[in-house]
């Protein structure tokens, strides 16, 4: 296993996120997909929002990678994420509404890819 | 590795993928939770923490809560992409009901759960479909047979962990991807079927 938060030294969430515990939306879920726009400048931003454009700069990853990556724990990876959307350096693709049944293509769909891979 | 760039190690989606599923792999301690995870993901499974106080509130703010007790609530997911435009996360997580937040946002748009057991420990299954029915989380149960364990008939399971007729049980070894991938299909099947049943009460 990876060291852990505590040994690598990483600040403290709550400093992280300027005091928030929880994004100013709740957009975000843990298989969102973001991705970073690479013509937005890092001027300016927080070495851990630096930390996320240059993870998410790679492709495109869902947040529970994003947080799994950073090693930072989901809520504080949800922040970070809804303020660089805010300033117009990451875009999110919504996951699967969170309907009371999920449509019966995307069972459908699961079901054929499962399949495939036996 | 500490001061390694995490793009060195994230393996990225493919620039097709639209759509991003999510299945729960639950169970009590020591089940196979990790152990099914791996065996399916395409990338090495990742994991994220969450500190929790006893009460179950999230804590981001770590000064001032030494006195309090506060517990690491841990996550293991892996991923598969199953088609060009889909992609399947899924997440082990431990069966602990307390941590209410933490559970609404797992069960949140998932598709369902897929329950571990353990034969030599059945009863300690009963935690877990107990938060998955109060999150109305559809599931069906794996049997993670472990060497030595008992093997019990399907009707001497299923009434032990008083399950509904229409809630699968299969057996499989999480350290197997062909067996392990079965009881994902089960659990799929199950979901389709409960679908079925319901968009046709609503018709
Ligand atoms: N014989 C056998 N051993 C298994 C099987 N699945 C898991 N194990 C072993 O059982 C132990 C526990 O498995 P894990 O996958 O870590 O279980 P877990 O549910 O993630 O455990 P916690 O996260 O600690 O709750 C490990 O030593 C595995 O190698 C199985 O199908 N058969
Ligand atoms: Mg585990």
């Amino acid at each position: 296993m990876s060291p852990g938060r505590r040994e690598r030294g990483l600040v403290r969430p709550y400093v992280v996120t300027d005091g928030r515990a929880y994004p100013t939306r709740n957009t975000f879920d843990l298989v969102t997909l973001v991705m970073a726009h690479p013509d937005r400048p890092l001027t300016g931003l927080s070495p851990e929002k630096r930390r996320v454009m240059e993870l998410c700069l790679g492709g495109a990853l869902s947040v529970a990678e994003v947080a799994g990556y950073l090693e930072l724990p989901v809520s504080v990876t949800k922040v970070l994420l809804g303020d660089l959307v805010d300033s117009g350096h990451i875009s999110a693709r919504s996951p699967i509404p969170a309907a009371e049944l999920p449509d019966t293509q995307l069972l459908q769909e699961v079901l054929d890819g499962l399949r495939a891979r036996l | 590795m500490g001061s390694a760039l995490a793009s060195d190690r994230a393996v990225y989606l493919p620039g097709t993928v639209r759509v991003a599923a999510k299945i729960l792999v639950v169970g009590h301690f020591a089940v196979g939770k990790t152990t099914f995870v791996g065996s399916l993901s395409e990338i090495r499974p990742l994991r994220t923490e969450e500190t929790m106080t006893q009460a179950g509130a999230l804590v981001d703010d770590l000064r001032g809560t030494e006195d309090k007790t506060t517990t690491t609530v841990a996550m293991d997911f892996g991923r598969l992409t199953l088609s060009e435009s889909l992609v399947l996360y899924l997440f082990g997580a431990p069966g602990q009901r307390r941590f209410t937040r933490l559970w609404r946002d797992m069960t949140h748009g998932a598709l369902g759960a897929l329950v571990l057991a353990d034969t030599r420990r059945l009863e300690q299954s009963f935690p877990v479909m107990a938060v998955l029915e109060e999150h109305g989380l559809p599931y069906a149960v794996a049997v993670n047979h472990f060497q030595g364990a008992p093997r019990f008939a399907e009707s001497e399971v299923r009434e032990a962990l008083d399950l509904l007729p229409e809630t699968p049980l299969v057996t499989c070894d999480a350290r197997d991807r062909t067996s392990s991938t079965q009881a994902l299909i089960a659990l799929v099947q199950h979901l389709q079927s409960r679908q079925a049943r319901i968009s046709q009460e609503q018709a």
